[in-house]
């Protein structure tokens, strides 16, 4: 008997978003009965070809074949057809409807609709697929975790052959997760195929046979999670062959002061859906010091930001700057504590529609008024100042959507650094800038050390954290999983650390 | 084939030229309402725009027919350029005609110098007091202004029904009306035998202030961040919340003043019709100005020119007056219409 044909087989898949390239020539081979991780950071282009494969997108090169038989996908209604079903992490359920209306939806025949047959049928393959709902429950009185199993239903409802779940655990509780496993090991048993979206090394290791890592939209190797380790795979996601090469030489390294100008301590927060975010961060960082944080996104990061910024309450801990603390305060108070505030999404911390000028004044706007109206001359004086010593290509009465990335960066940068703050937040400074902008930004934050500033680097480049920080903390499920100095912090034990390895001994 | 919407903000130079366009087209819609009652266009036309400013008398009509407008457009204004949908001007102007009545009917005796300021205070307050609920529910619940400034409007004129039908009702009128409020409470006269009165020069005051406000003070531009970015302002380290409730007192005060002008300055008395739809109108007055006081002010005045124009086409050619009313409909629509297409540009594209 030869070997069956894989469940799905792709060659070569390029994928372009403009000048992106987010699949370049990618091949993925499942086959049957197998439980298959895609891992890879964010942004490696794992869903990408997952929504190739579910008809979502189309390819711009390359060859698809499910079951042997060479296959066009133009849209899930085709691959439906192929028997393929997709869970994404955004559910498609109607809230008022019971789960067996979800199931049958856009799925009954005839105009009809026999419900007492449908629940029949409905819980039958829940039965049969191990997958714990009650038929008659409406959706809305569902946690996430049920929810997510009416969505699996509803696919194996359609007898979809292979499963694709798009980081299906990022929205349950670890005992939702147990469950989880347990169904996708029975489908296994009974034959199907599952794709398995992470970027959690621990789940890939307890429940995949295979592994296909992407990074940066290309294939970084495939193998049997028995043959790999997690430093392995957490090598093959970050991927770096060299080490960074810092441009923070070591005669530029200024002694830290004695005293941590930010502490964090026990800081908890939760995210916007009300789950919590951050559980416990302790965190010291000193005058003189570019504290790097890395991690997955979606750890934690921008909760954390939003907390030392001003915009996020957390929940408990404290937050001191300088001795005096600044737990649950507004941004105002947070500025005049000596804070100064670069934050990951640049649009959303200027007015757009706003000139220049009024931008780089908003937050200190009484310093510009006199007899209770505001001087627009001081204000324009200022913003001239400061584009002429940050090099911003901006006139001061330019709105500032209308702005390069890398001068609203620029204007943001200002903002900041002309008050010299004794801490500085900054996250994902130099994302989606050029080069040049790139090399601008890092050296400000550079000469921001110098001058004595606690800076919180919060990056999702690796490079650029390995470049910039004397010490790396590497947040995990919102705790800190470690912290390494700058000398001790390569990409494999950074990967490590960022994909919840705890800090153990062994490696090296 | 199909339409596509693609995001390309208007050249600077063609800004000012949108409530022009928006105007011209208008009156082409309309021409077909026009030819259905068999008249000429032109000549309706010349007698809705050029008719009202061809004589004294009909200019300080227009000028009269303007000042509600101009207070209730100008309270829109404050409100939609601080990020608080206020659709309730014309409940909240019912709740200053009614705090000013309630006033006017005590000031017998009392020297204007007293009474005057004491309606304008007064109606100002209950213009507050009508939109404090929806502010607070929108700051507090993050409940949509939108609804229940809307739904207060009833309310509201519910209310001054029951008073005109209950306590306040005038024993020697037939009418639901409340007694005449004191002479001293009356607003003086701009023009002496004309309707134009003090409320004109308070509009045209308020609208300085709101000018300056806005554009000229660190509250305004906060403001202003408030309205347009709501996160970014917060970022910024302003206190959003109450950014937005002092925009949303201020904006309900100055439609509270629009009912005052009403009572004090044209009819004297209380009666359901006191506002006859001039806090709907505010919200037309607001977006065809352009959310700017200068544009209100003149957006007031064209349309207290349209309104004027509708009684004298309906006097000289037999058309209906409501015509007026569909018109400032139609240019409500056409101007949101216009306002779109600031920011898009509809393209033909090719179906792939």
């Amino acid at each position: 008997m030869t070997t069956p044909p894989p469940a799905v087989e792709m060659r070569g898949i390029t994928k372009r978003f403009g000048s992106l390239v987010a699949n370049d020539r990618v091949d993925f081979t499942l086959d049957r009965g197998q439980i298959h991780a895609l891992l890879g950071e964010n942004g490696a282009g794992k869903t990408t070809l997952m929504r190739i494969l579910y008809g979502l997108y189309h390819a711009d090169a390359g060859d698809i074949s499910v079951g042997g038989q060479s296959a066009v996908i133009r849209s899930p209604r085709d691959a439906i057809a192929l028997r393929i079903g997709m869970v994404t992490q955004h559910f498609a359920l109607v809230p008022p409807l019971t789960v067996t209306e979800n199931v049958v939806l856009g799925h009954n025949q005839g105009v009809r609709l026999k419900l007492e047959d449908a629940h029949r049928r409905v819980s039958e393959a829940a039965e049969r697929y191990g997958v714990d709902v009650q038929p008659r429950a409406l959706v809305k009185d569902l946690s996430v975790g049920e929810r997510q199993r009416v969505e699996i239903l509803k696919a194996l409802y359609r007898d979809a052959r292979v499963l694709i779940l798009d980081e299906p655990t990022a929205v349950l509780v670890p005992q939702e997760v147990e469950q989880l496993f347990d169904a996708l090991r029975r489908l296994r048993d009974d034959g199907l195929s599952v794709v398995f979206i992470s970027h959690k090394l621990r789940e890939v290791m307890s429940i995949t046979d295979r592994v296909t890592v992407l990074r940066g939209g290309q294939l970084a190797g495939s193998v049997q999670t028995s043959e790999t380790t997690p430093a392995e795979m957490a090598r093959m996601m970050v991927g770096r062959t060299t080490f960074g090469m810092p441009s923070l030489d070591e005669a530029s390294s200024t002694q830290p002061a004695a005293r941590a100008v930010l502490r964090l301590d026990g800081v908890t927060a939760v995210d916007n859906k009300g789950l919590p975010a951050l559980k416990g961060i302790t965190l010291d960082v000193y005058g003189g010091e570019i504290m790097g944080l890395a991690g997955v996104s979606g750890n934690g990061q921008s909760e954390l930001a939003q907390v030392l910024e001003g915009t996020r309450l957390c929940t408990t801990g404290t937050i001191t700057v300088a001795g005096q603390d600044v737990s649950g305060a507004d941004p105002d108070r947070i500025m005049k504590a000596g804070v100064g505030r670069i934050p990951e999404d640049r649009h959303a911390s200027v007015v757009p529609e706003m000139t220049v000028a009024q931008n780089m004044a908003l937050e200190h706007l009484g310093e510009y008024t006199s007899n209770g109206s505001l001087n627009r001359r001081q204000m324009r004086a200022h913003a001239e100042k400061l584009i002429a010593e940050y090099q911003i290509k901006a006139r001061p009465d330019d709105r500032i959507r209308t702005l390069s990335g890398g001068n609203m960066q620029k204007v943001i940068l200002a903002r900041v650094m002309e008050r010299n703050p004794k801490v500085i937040i900054v996250s994902q400074p130099t994302r989606g800038l050029d080069i040049g902008a790139t090399e601008y930004v890092r050296s400000r934050l550079l000469e921001q050390r110098q001058r004595g500033a606690a800076i919180l680097l919060i990056s999702e480049d690796l490079d650029e954290i390995l470049e910039l920080s004397d010490r790396v903390a590497v947040i995990y499920e919102g705790e800190i999983q470690g912290i390494l100095p700058r000398t001790e912090a390569d990409p494999e034990r950074l990967g490590l650390l960022m994909a919840g390895a705890k800090d153990s001994p062994q490696w090296a | 084939m199909g339409l596509k919407f693609e995001r390309n903000p208007a050249p600077v130079w063609f800004r000012p030229l949108i409530p022009l366009l928006a105007i011209v087209l208008t009156f082409a819609i309309t021409t077909t309402l026009v030819l259905l009652v068999n008249a000429n266009p032109l000549q309706a036309y010349y007698y809705f725009l050029v008719e009202p400013l061809s004589s004294r008398v009909s200019v300080i009509e227009v000028l009269v027919k303007s000042t509600p407008l101009l207070l209730t457009g100008a309270a829109v204004t404050f409100a939609f350029v601080g990020g608080f949908w206020n659709i309730g001007a014309e409940g909240q102007l019912l709740a200053g005609a009614t705090a000013a009545t309630a006033i006017g009917l005590q000031m017998d005796g009392v020297s204007p110098l007293i009474a005057l300021p004491l309606m304008i205070i007064g109606g100002f307050a209950a213009g507050m007091a009508w939109v404090l609920i929806p502010a607070l529910m929108r700051v507090k619940l993050a409940i949509d202004e939108v609804v229940t400034t809307l739904l207060l409007n009833s309310v509201a004129l519910l209310g001054v029904s029951a008073l005109l039908n209950g306590p306040w009702r005038d024993p020697v009128s037939q009418w639901p009306q409340s007694p005449e409020i004191a002479a001293s409470a009356m607003f003086p006269k701009l023009i002496p035998r004309s309707r134009l009165h003090l409320g004109f020069i308070l509009a045209i005051i308020i609208i300085v202030i709101m000018w300056f406000v806005l554009s000229r003070t660190a509250f305004g531009l906060r403001m202003r961040a408030v309205g347009m970015s709501p996160h970014a302002a917060r970022f910024a380290g302003i206190k959003v919340e109450q950014t937005l409730l002092i925009s949303a007192l201020v904006s309900g005060g100055i439609a509270g003043l629009a009912g005052v002008s009403e009572v004090a300055g044209i009819h004297f008395h209380l009666i359901d019709a006191i506002s006859g739809g001039n806090g709907y109108t505010g919200i037309i007055v607001a977006t065809l100005g352009g959310l700017n006081p200068w544009g209100a002010g003149l957006a007031a005045l064209f349309i207290g020119v349209i309104d004027t124009g509708s009684q004298s086409v309906s006097r000289a050619l037999g058309v209906p007056v409501y015509l007026g009313d569909v018109i400032l409909a139609t240019l409500l629509l056409v101007t949101l219409a216009m306002l779109l297409l600031q920011r898009y540009r509809i393209r033909w594209v090719r179906q792939p």
